[in-house]
């Protein structure tokens, strides 16, 4: 729990990888998640459809040394969610 | 905007009390950083309760290992501004993030742990990998 918030769940102000129904992944300070939707602060999205690095190097790297935020804040629906993990607990 | 000043000086003293150096702007940090012999530890202050209220006593505790930087100073992130411009500047091509902690050897960054390897994790969790650092880095014990 954080010293100056209400209770936003589990993982507020916890760096998450965000895994979606689609080709984006992303990793982002968690702010809220809920049932409607998954707020992330100073996030960056990685989409596999893109040219660049493979999702698992983007996540090697990320796990090493963070994501330089390209996003300051990040409303995604929750049914496009399709799973949340810790980036700091990330095995790669 | 930053905190008040009157909130933030107890986070501050945590560090400045077990003898880390203070650096308010970008003057000092370089000052600081010029020292290219040996190693200096500099470690990225923040409010956040989540992550800093962890890695504050981790560094604490890190700090009485007998293997030890030659050197500690710390920046106030949202606060001192400059100083930690001049710090991420220092690291560069890591992300910025705060609290994080950075060790240089003899000028060259050396280990980095960023706020998501501080986030949930406890003091000596924390304390462990930063004294692991320093037995890699540091090799020879302090002289006080």
């Amino acid at each position: 729990m954080g010293t100056f918030h209400d209770d936003l769940g589990d993982l507020h102000g916890i760096t998450v990888v965000v895994d979606t129904t689609g080709s984006r992944t992303i990793v982002g300070r968690c702010h809220e998640e809920n049932d409607v939707h998954v707020v992330l602060h100073d996030a960056d999205i990685h989409d596999s459809a893109d040219e660049g690095p493979s999702r698992d190097e983007y996540l090697t790297r990320a796990s090493k040394f963070g994501v330089w935020p390209k996003h300051k804040t990040l409303v995604l629906p929750r049914a496009e969610v399709t799973e949340i993990r810790r980036l700091g607990k990330l095995s790669v | 905007m930053p905190y008040p000043e009157e909130m933030v000086a107890p986070m501050r003293e945590e560090l400045t009390n077990i003898g880390v150096q203070e650096l308010r702007d970008g003057i000092e940090v370089e000052a600081f950083l010029s020292q290219k012999t040996g190693t200096s530890l500099v470690i990225v202050n923040s409010v956040c309760g989540c992550a800093a209220g962890g890695a504050r006593p981790g560094v604490a505790l890190a700090l009485q290992h007998e293997i030890r930087p030659d050197r500690a100073a710390t920046v106030f992130a949202g606060q001192d501004v400059e100083a930690v411009a001049a710090v991420r500047a220092a690291c560069d091509g890591i992300p910025p993030s705060s609290p994080s902690i950075a060790l240089f050897k003899d000028g060259e960054l050396v280990h980095f742990v960023p706020r998501h390897n501080i986030e949930g994790r406890d003091a000596q969790q924390i304390a462990f990998d930063l004294m692991a650092s320093f037995d890699e880095h540091c090799k020879t014990p302090a002289s006080s």
